[in-house]
């Protein structure tokens, strides 16, 4: 069916076209021989194939333009004719004899074009005469396209200012009262044809429809091109008639896009002074039109033509542009109770992106905005439109474009309330974007408050807002997600030390809140933020940090510390705790608070009984426990002699012989601390290796009895680089004969016939044995140390 | 033989000529022949003056009883062709009985001659102006000679020319108010006008403006009857909405048109309608017909 009624109409073009040649042929020919009648008469007949209803828009559009292009030939032709002494009074009316009203009123308008020419009339009496007659025509695409052509042949010949067809004093009222009227009726005739024909073919309507539409809206280019046309001109007569010819064809389409055509045709300029006026036809349109688009592009222009030059926002201020389109979006959203909130939306980030850019400094406006926003969704409950929460992530990201700072965006006192009608997954869209404009401005967060409310922003990230399905979350998006979190954490900074607290516990308040799920990525940023608070407090050597005044000390800070991790005991992250103990025992320990740091190292040691029951954790917990331990001073003999038998102790109790004999072995350098005279016991250190040794050798009988073979010699040559270490660091309970015996031991192992063989064990060794004779070699104090010991 | 001969020959040539033939206006008259001959134009209470010249056919005398010329209007019906009723008879004797042996000229006259009717040429009906000589004669029958002209008849622009206005309508379907500016129209007026809808419910394919030309011949029960559409001029294209306005301009000149015939003599009556005609989409017509007074009104002199 479709196809063939295609098919058909190209039929029907072609024979239109064929018919149009055809007479344009004859016509040709009488212009050639001068022969008016003969010209005439078939000028009416080419014209005559305008005249049919089977073509759409688009192919009648074809057939339109090769009649033009005769047209202006026969054009040439009666100014030729004038010239020849013919009157164009008497060709004027001459074409109108023709019978049939649609080639009478082609020749009509175009012998109105000479007549124009030849000034023997007025220009606007002509432009009245013809733009009248025109409504014989009251077929919608005909009408349209004779309509049209009218406008094209009277384009340079509107009696304009300064144009050479300018009449009397009214005369710009005359050029715009002609196109004025020509796009009242064109208008008409467009929204006409919504209406005729079966229901079915709605669609094909609306397409056909706008296909047209340009030949309705080239009228406002038209009067926007109009010179004479001046503000106040526009403002008076222009607009309004635009305005009110729109409103009353009460017709979505041609609303929606001649309000579009109004407001790209004609200069900001205009739009600026007479916003009230054309906001003021908002309302009034049909509840279908997709006012927010057009208002949009509204807005945007201006914005755009606020950005262009400083020199205009004057003007802005002084038409109050800002309130105008508050309230007239306000009016429009009043008026189309049922708008989907995607409409209001929009039109509150494009108003949004208007007072940003033309009062920047009015952050109340911005406000007010959002404020106005707020209420609308208010009434709407959470927002499930997916359009309408992109629109709202855009609303919220514009002022964080615009100004760069999430400070002043804070300021904003319903910046929040909007965010509160997004679902949780917008808000923690957006909870990124205000992350990552803080990351990419560096922006200073400084105080307390402004953290509050920015952890409250974007509380999407920092707890579970609506026990949404936890499952749905991808895994990856949610370490991403806490990344971020975490190094925002690490962002907030403020020198001074009271203020620094008072932040620190406000982010403690939001991200306890966050669950077992968030606190291992948060709660360590968190520590070390405070940490840092205690380096700082100690490298501040000109004030006292601890001042009389200050109440913040070090140990209340320690106190939340304490508190903090402890709250990953929920999670459960005990690894993760321990560590973060140790990390606060050295601070505790740099600030000199032996109870403090005790305590931390108990809270360490408990968990590391209590929580921590993986071998492998244990092992490399017992590391750390034994590193840290090493480092800290500030304990007296007593409790660093319980700690160390304790850590000790942990040492030998591990599962794995080999983690033993590793843990124990390491466990000798809590006995030996470098720079620490008081704290260098050569009798314990022996006691360890030896320990270790003894371990190391059940590791090997072990070995023999499970697997026949001893294994690998691996712990011994490193027992013997810690022997050669304590050795050279002056132990003097390690001796050469010690050494000695234990290269004997190794190699007498290696060579054992149980000895599975293991290249990297014997390089080790090898590396070893020459380093020894690399000592040796060096001479001096240290070769003489190492002469004992035979390789 | 000769004598036979001449018997059915006229015995003489006769030829009317007008006194201001070379200035007077000669207007196209089309013929019972079909053909077109240029005579000269008069309009009433004109003097028709000229001269008749006979002559004698090969010199010989032509005897006779009395020369006399005559102005005829007549009007013949076509029903009743060859049967000519003279409204208008108008003699002059111009010689007595006697002979001519050469070539001889009368002077005649007819002066301010009533001639109320414009000469005419319907589909039935003729009205025509004729001069007839006639030589009599006793036996070989007399010698006539015919020479047509055409009588119009101008009018002054009338005192009182109202407009046509009316409003019509077929109930809950179509309202419409027409105007045209005049009812009275000389020949090369234009009609202006507008047609304005009031209700539309139908779907209006397009509206012509017709101007139709009645003509009734006879009397009582043999009136005839007979109607052309000298002029269809579309007005309208496509389906106009309520409240719409379509302007009427049509130029009377490019048609053949007479003034308006109002019982011409109690034989005929030939009179002028404006046919408002609108065509909806399943070829239905709807129309209006008023009549319209058309006249001649006197070109610039």
């Amino acid at each position: 069916m479709m196809v063939d009624g295609v098919e058909d109409e190209e039929k029907w073009l072609a024979a239109g076209i064929a018919g149009l040649q055809q007479n344009a042929f004859y016509m040709h020919r009488a212009l050639d021989s001068n022969n008016l009648r003969d010209a005439l008469k078939y000028s009416a007949q080419m014209l005559s194939e305008l005249r049919t209803s089977k073509l759409s828009p688009q192919k009648y559009y074809q057939l339109y333009m090769r009649a033009f292009d005769e047209l202006r030939k026969l054009e040439m032709f009666f100014k030729e004719e004038t010239r020849r002494g013919c009157s164009i009074i008497d060709l004027y009316e001459l074409v109108q004899h023709a019978g049939n009203i649609l080639p009478r009123l082609y020749l009509l308008c175009t012998v109105g074009s000479v007549y124009i020419k030849s000034k023997e009339a007025p220009a606007k009496d002509v432009l009245k005469d013809l733009v009248e007659m025109c409504r014989g025509i009251q077929h919608p695409v005909r009408g349209l396209f004779l309509r049209s052509y009218l406008s094209q042949i009277s384009r340079d010949k509107l009696p304009d200012i300064g144009s050479e067809y300018e009449g009397d004093a009214d005369t710009v009222n005359d050029a715009m009262e002609f196109v004025l009227q020509n796009f009242t009726e064109m208008n008409k005739l467009w929204v006409r044809m919504q209406h005729q024909g079966p229901a079915r073919e709605k669609d094909k309507r609306e397409k056909e429809r706008s296909e047209l539409r340009d030949l309705v809206g080239k009228n406002l280019h038209v009067l926007s091109q109009i010179e004479g046309v001046d503000l106040d001109t526009y403002k008076e007569t222009v607009l309004p008639r635009v305005l009110e010819q729109v409103v009353n064809c009460k017709d979505e389409i041609a609303q929606c896009y001649l309000m579009d055509c109004i407001i790209q045709v004609f200069p900001d300029e205009y739009h600026l002074q007479t916003l009230e006026i054309l906001l003021g036809a908002f309302p009034q349109l049909q509840p279908s039109v997709d006012i927010k688009t057009v208002l949009s592009r509204l807005m945007e222009r201006l914005s755009n033509y606020a950005a262009s030059s400083t020199e205009v926002l004057p003007e802005f201020l002084q038409v109050e542009a800002f309130s105008k389109l508050n309230n007239a979006i306000g009016k429009v959203i009043e008026a189309q109770a049922d708008m989907p909130i995607l409409g209001a939306v929009t039109l509150y980030s494009s108003l949004l992106t208007f007072t940003l850019h033309v009062h920047p400094d009015r952050l109340d406006y911005a406000d007010q905005v959002l404020g106005a926003c707020v209420k609308k969704l208010s009434g709407e409950g959470k927002l499930e439109d997916n359009r309408a929460t992109k629109q709202i992530v855009a609303l919220l990201s514009a002022p964080l474009d615009k100004y760069n700072d999430i400070v002043t965006v804070l300021k904003l006192s319903n910046y929040p309330s909007v965010m509160e009608y997004v679902d949780s997954e917008t808000n923690k869209v957006m909870a990124m974007v205000i992350i990552q404009s803080i990351m990419k401005n560096n922006t200073q967060i400084s105080t307390a408050d402004k953290v509050g409310a920015l952890f409250e922003l974007i509380k999407g990230l920092i707890r579970d807002l609506d026990g949404a399905a936890h499952d749905q979350v991808d895994e990856d998006d949610f370490k991403e997600e806490q990344n971020s979190v975490a190094r925002l954490i690490q962002m907030l900074q403020n020198d001074d030390t009271e203020e620094m607290f008072k932040i620190i516990c406000t982010v403690r308040k939001h991200i306890l809140t966050g669950g077992p799920k968030r606190l291992p990525f948060t709660v360590p940023p968190l520590v070390f933020s405070s940490l840092k608070v205690l380096v700082r407090q100690l490298q501040g050597p000109e004030e006292n940090p601890f001042g009389e005044e200050g109440s913040t000390t070090p140990k209340k800070v320690f106190q939340l510390l304490n508190q903090t991790i402890e709250t990953l005991y929920g999670v459960p992250a005990p690894e993760l705790a321990l560590r973060l103990y140790l990390q606060c025992a050295e601070a505790a320990n740099d600030s000199d608070l032996e109870p403090v740091a005790y305590e931390f190292f108990t809270q360490a040691y408990i968990l590391y009984e209590e929580e921590i029951s993986d071998s492998r954790a244990q092992v490399t917990a017992i590391h750390l426990i034994i590193g840290t331990l090493q480092r800290m001073h500030v304990f007296g003999v007593e409790n660093r002699d319980t700690l160390t038998h304790k850590a000790t102790g942990y040492s030998a109790k591990l599962l794995k012989k080999p983690d033993q004999c590793r843990a124990v072995y390491a466990c000798s350098h809590l006995f030996w601390v470098d720079d620490q005279d008081n704290m260098k016991d050569g009798e314990r250190v022996l006691l360890c290796l030896k320990r270790a040794l003894r371990i190391a050798n059940a590791a090997q009988q072990m070995s023999n009895a499970t697997r026949g073979s001893t294994g690998s010699v691996t712990l011994f040559v490193e027992i013997l680089n810690k022997y050669l270490y304590f050795f050279e660091k002056g132990n003097t309970q390690i001796n050469a004969a010690a050494i000695q015996s234990l290269i004997e031991l190794i190699t007498a192992e290696m060579q054992s016939e149980s000895n599975s063989p293991d290249p990297a064990a014997d390089a080790f060794f090898a590396s070893t044995l020459r380093y020894i004779q690399f000592q040796k070699q060096k001479g001096g104090a240290v070769g003489e140390k190492y002469e004992p010991i035979k390789v | 033989m000769n004598y036979l001969i001449g018997a059915f020959k006229p015995a003489c040539n006769i030829s009317i000529t007008f006194a201001d033939g070379k200035n007077r206006k000669q207007v196209p008259l089309k013929k019972e022949n079909g053909q077109t001959i240029m005579v000269p134009l008069f309009q009433s209470q004109e003097n028709i003056s000229g001269k008749i010249s006979i002559e004698p056919v090969l010199g010989k005398k032509v005897e006779h009883n009395g020369v006399k010329i005559e102005l005829l209007g007549q009007i013949e019906m076509y029903f009743d062709r060859g049967n000519f009723y003279d409204f208008t008879s108008l003699v002059r004797e111009l010689d007595v009985p006697g002979e001519i042996y050469e070539r001889k000229t009368y002077p005649f006259e007819f002066s301010t001659v009533e001639m109320p009717y414009e000469t005419y040429n319907g589909v039935n009906v003729r009205l025509r102006y004729v001069l007839k000589v006639t030589v009599s004669r006793g036996y070989g029958g007399s010698v006539v000679e015919y020479q047509d002209f055409v009588v119009r008849n101008y009018t002054p622009p009338p005192s009182i020319n109202n407009s046509i206005k009316m409003e019509v309508g077929i109930e809950d379907c179509l309202h419409i108010e027409f105007e045209y500016n005049k009812s009275k129209y000389h020949l090369k007026d234009v009609i202006i006008g507008k047609i304005y809808f009031l209700l539309v419910r139908i779907k209006i394919k397009n509206m012509d403006l017709e101007i139709r030309r009645r003509e009734s011949t006879g009397s009582g029960a043999n009136t005839h009857v007979e109607t052309e559409t000298l002029a269809k001029f579309e007005l309208m294209d496509g389906a106009p909405v309520r409240g719409e306005s379509i302007p009427i301009r049509l130029f009377l000149s490019p048609y053949e048109l007479t003034p308006t015939h109002r019982n011409i003599n109690n034989k005929f009556s030939v009179k002028y309608y404006l046919n408002l005609v609108l065509v909806d989409e399943e070829d239905r017509r709807y129309f209006k017909q008023q009549e319209i007074t058309i006249y001649r009104l006197q070109e610039n002199s």
